[in-house]
């Protein structure tokens, strides 16, 4: 991975890494296949992602976790429909950590585009060899001959070979260097509503993720870290955990630090009581005594007010065009607002857990993770051993939310493994998750917008005070004042869609001693939120409609337009509504390219504010699947809900005051508003929607909120604010 | 440690474990069925959700003890090959996305049909508020509820 790189940056460069393992192994794979020819077994594998066997079974090794998301089914067809097979003939295998696959990050909402020309690159280099294989046996040639349904069929004799026997001589061709896409107009499978191929074993319980990893001899372990963060248990005392029916071993973990690649990994001083089953590991947790230095520790009312005094000093530029000083100074009206936000946890379903078995000369890793490719580099790290001997096993996982990307909890499976020389599952807590997470950065903003006297928006400016992530994780080489760090947390405020032509945009980087992490759809979780409710507040000052003032200052952005205009159709913006009820709407292009706009309908009465309705529009480029993007819509609106109405993890003493969901709530079901989500159609190319549907809807319902009350909104989250 | 008996999916079971050790974790850790999931440990997120003599627990919240003799259902007992109609609407609308709550989802479900046998979105409200789906599954798990008791 290059030094300098911000997260989009190292998105991309996985992208290129995964495009570039195709192209490099080409040579390595068409060799084998021509050494196979005529063997009895052959296959033809062009990339390390596919195999056609001689029996015709297709196997695709899913270099991408699945964590909800729906890749197993999308990617699979897209292998389907780029290899003319049905896509219940795809056979998906989860890839292991091997280097062939390419780096296996699964973030950013990048796995279909990373993988949308490399896979449909070497699904068409298969089938071109197989039709060259065709019209090879044949003595015809191959522009006569086409692929359909898992067989080459000669069009003018109506011959017919299938798939598997073709192989042999398939496998023994040269692989085409240039080989021609599908065209998608001729698509049968991409763009139309699919089933997802997970959820037969996810309604009867055969599903598989890390919590169910059973493996022989295997014990159950419990982590006690110590609560306040950036300190360590200095000293423990055991007996009464050893004691604890079930408790088999209490092992001691030092403080350290573990490098790998530019990432710098803390390795807390920690205790892990090990026990038979994972009951027992927490009840001996619990019974531990141990010892940090409980003095001071910073709480979130200090935070905040260091997050103030930031922002009176200038950060690193992130975007300046015309001159927003003079462009102020000069406006007929100049509103100036500030937000805030607080720091939040992922709370995925499942809390986080590593099964790990570390012994002489092997480790082998079952890990729920979004990142394979970096836990077996950690593995390498902590064992000495080579890439060779470790075995990096991808489990389902219940919910990633980029809290999977971390290795915190793969570290200390290892180094429980390691201590005890046994296989082990550590699980934590659903009180040491929350206590524990790398939490989305609290972040404070500054907005100043200047409107001429005929209410048009000449200066916009925006400075964002918040923690960086990527010098949280690459402290070394990427420091807070980093291009790549102001890069990272100005996603969404310096690449501000509006036309606006004096503009500034710049990072105040704070440190705490906060873990900072990546969260679903990350900066621009805050600074979309920022935006838009701002923009609001402009469009009150100017006596404009939301939306039309937006439709101005998108004029140049037909993308933009279009969702928008599908947005406030659907919703019916405009009409009526009664009192106590508002209407609110935001829009954002996320970094993936995929653009989307909410409109959220709220109640605000005796009960409290209620979501009634949100309607979603999207362009996300060809919709591979529509019905798994709306399904991503919605889960993306619920999650963003969630935080913006009640998600809040606040600081005392140093350390997190919530530690269940009691009091980290999250939306239930009463709660749930109606969601529509309407698709643009779109022939490009296909824009990732894990995470879009997220930055809109906080200020969505911020502006719907204020149209209700007519207090507008200045910090999240709603319910207490 | 004692012995103790229940009857786990039609099964009788004896575990040999410390009788208060949440059932969640019998079933789990000793008797070996993973269907059932460990959420919260609190009885706030519903995953664990199984049947104790037809009713729905939070199995994270009850001891082996109170279990003893005892029927429990989990979801590997909740039909043979997915015949239940809720698995069967589940999976008409693909509710799940990564899944891991569904269990704990269907199991409230269940029990809500079983006593209502066409429940509306009040009756599914309070029945299904105590399971949390951090996928944000609730609109379509409500239509597969309503599809199930044979509605829309």
């Amino acid at each position: 991975m290059p030094t300098e790189v911000s997260r989009r940056e190292f998105v991309k460069a996985g992208v290129a890494v995964s495009g570039l393992v195709v192209a490099l192994q080409l040579p390595a794979y068409a060799r084998t296949a021509v050494g196979a020819l005529g063997r009895q077994g052959a296959t033809l594998s062009p990339s390390a992602f596919l195999e056609v066997a001689s029996d015709g079974g297709v196997t695709f090794w899913l270099p991408r976790s699945e964590m909800g998301q729906g890749v197993w089914s999308t990617l699979s067809r897209i292998v389907a429909e780029e290899l003319e097979v049905s896509p219940e003939a795809v056979r998906v295998r989860q890839a292991s950590a091997d280097p062939k696959f390419g780096d296996q990050f699964t973030g950013g909402s990048s796995s279909i585009s990373s993988l949308w020309q490399p896979l449909r690159r070497a699904c068409a280099q298969a089938r071109e060899m197989l039709v060259g294989a065709g019209a090879r046996t044949w003595g015809v040639s191959a522009a006569d001959c086409v692929a359909e349904q898992g067989e080459v069929l000669h069009s003018a004799s109506g011959r017919r070979l299938s798939y598997g026997a073709l192989v042999p001589v398939a496998s023994a061709l040269a692989v085409p260097a240039a080989p021609a896409l599908k065209d998608p107009k001729h698509y049968r499978l991409l763009g139309k509503p699919a089933r997802r191929r997970d959820t037969a074993p996810k309604v009867d319980g055969s599903a598989s993720y890390g919590l169910d990893v059973r493996v022989p001899g295997m014990v159950f372990a419990c982590i006690a870290r110590c609560p306040v963060f950036g300190r360590s248990i200095t000293g423990s005392d055991g007996s009464r955990a050893r004691a604890t029916p079930g408790v088999l071993d209490v092992v001691t973990l030092e403080a350290g630090e573990l490098q790998v690649g530019d990432f710098t990994f803390q390795l807390p001083g920690a205790v892990a009581v090990v026990a038979e089953n994972s009951w027992a590991a927490m009840r001996g947790c619990q019974a531990l005594d141990c010892h940090w230095d409980r003095d001071g520790g910073v709480d979130s009312e200090q935070l905040a007010r260091i997050f103030r005094d930031r922002a009176r000093q200038a950060g690193v530029l992130g975007r300046n065009e015309g001159d927003a000083e003079s462009g102020l100074a000069s406006a007929t009206t100049m509103v100036e607002r500030t937000y805030d936000v607080p720091f939040l946890a992922h709370a995925t379903m499942e809390p986080m857990n590593c099964t790990a078995h570390v012994r002489a000369g092997r480790c082998e890793v079952y890990a729920p993770t979004q990142s394979p490719t970096l836990v077996r580099q950690v593995a390498e790290a902590l064992t000495g051993l080579e890439t060779a001997a470790v075995d990096v096993h991808t489990t389902l996982m219940g919910g990633g939310f980029g809290r999977r990307f971390e290795m915190d909890w793969v570290i200390d499976s290892i180094r429980v493994s390691k201590a005890i020389g046994r296989p082990v599952q550590v699980v934590w807590t659903r009180e040491h998750d929350l206590q524990h997470d790398n939490y989305r950065p609290a972040s404070h903003h500054v907005l100043r917008g200047g409107l001429d006297a005929q209410g048009k928006l000449v200066a916009w400016t925006h400075r964002v005070v918040a923690p960086s992530i990527i010098a949280w994780h690459a402290p070394k080489v990427l420091p807070p004042g980093s291009a790549a760090a102001a890069d990272e947390a100005l996603d969404g405020a310096a690449d501000l869609a509006y036309a606006i032509p004096n503009l500034r945009v710049d990072y105040c980087p704070i440190s705490t001693p906060v873990p900072v992490g990546w969260w679903r759809s990350v900066f621009a979780s805050q600074t979309c939120f920022a935006n838009e409710t701002f923009l609001d507040e402009v469009a009150r000052a100017a006596g404009r409609d939301p939306v039309e003032l937006r439709r101005e200052l998108l004029a140049a952005s037909p993308r933009h337009l279009a969702v928008l205009n599908l947005a406030a159709d659907k919703a019916g913006w405009g009409s009526p509504m009664a009192a106590g009820r508002g209407r609110g709407i935001a829009i954002h292009k996320f970094f993936s390219d995929a653009i989307v706009a909410e409109v959220a309908e709220v109640t605000v009465g005796e009960r409290g504010l209620r979501v009634d309705r949100v309607v979603c529009a999207i362009d996300c480029g060809l919709a591979l699947d529509p019905r798994n993007v709306a399904a991503q819509m919605e889960g993306g609106i619920v999650y963003a809900l969630s935080a913006a109405l009640k998600g809040a993890i606040t600081l005392e003493g140093g350390r997190v005051k919530q530690s269940n969901f009691h009091d980290y709530p999250v939306l239930r079901m009463s709660e749930m508003p109606t969601v529509e989500v309407h698709i643009v159609e779109s022939a490009e190319a296909p824009h990732g929607v894990g995470e879009p549907a997220v930055p809109p809807l906080a200020p969505a319902v911020a502006n719907a909120v204020a149209m209700a009350t007519g207090r507008s909104v200045h910090r999240l989250p709603l319910a207490l604010g | 440690m004692p012995a103790t008996s229940l009857v786990v999916n039609g099964t009788r079971r004896t575990v040999t474990v410390a009788p208060d050790t949440p059932l969640l974790w019998v079933l789990r850790d000793v008797i070996g069925l993973t269907g059932t999931k460990f959420g919260c440990g609190a009885g706030q997120c519903g995953a664990c959700t199984v049947h104790l003599d037809g009713a729905p627990v939070r199995s994270c919240s009850v001891p082996l003890s109170a279990a003893a003799g005892r029927r429990v259902t989990t979801i590997e007992g909740l039909s043979a090959n997915r015949a239940h109609a809720l698995q069967r609407a589940w999976i008409e609308l693909d509710v799940p996305q990564c899944g891991y709550c569904q269990s704990g989802q269907l199991m409230a479900a269940a029990a809500l049909l079983a006593r209502n046998p066409s429940p509306t979105d009040a009756d599914i409200d309070a029945a299904m508020d105590g399971n949390i789906c951090r996928c944000g599954t609730y609109q379509r798990i409500r239509a597969a509820i309503h599809l199930a008791a044979g509605g829309a």
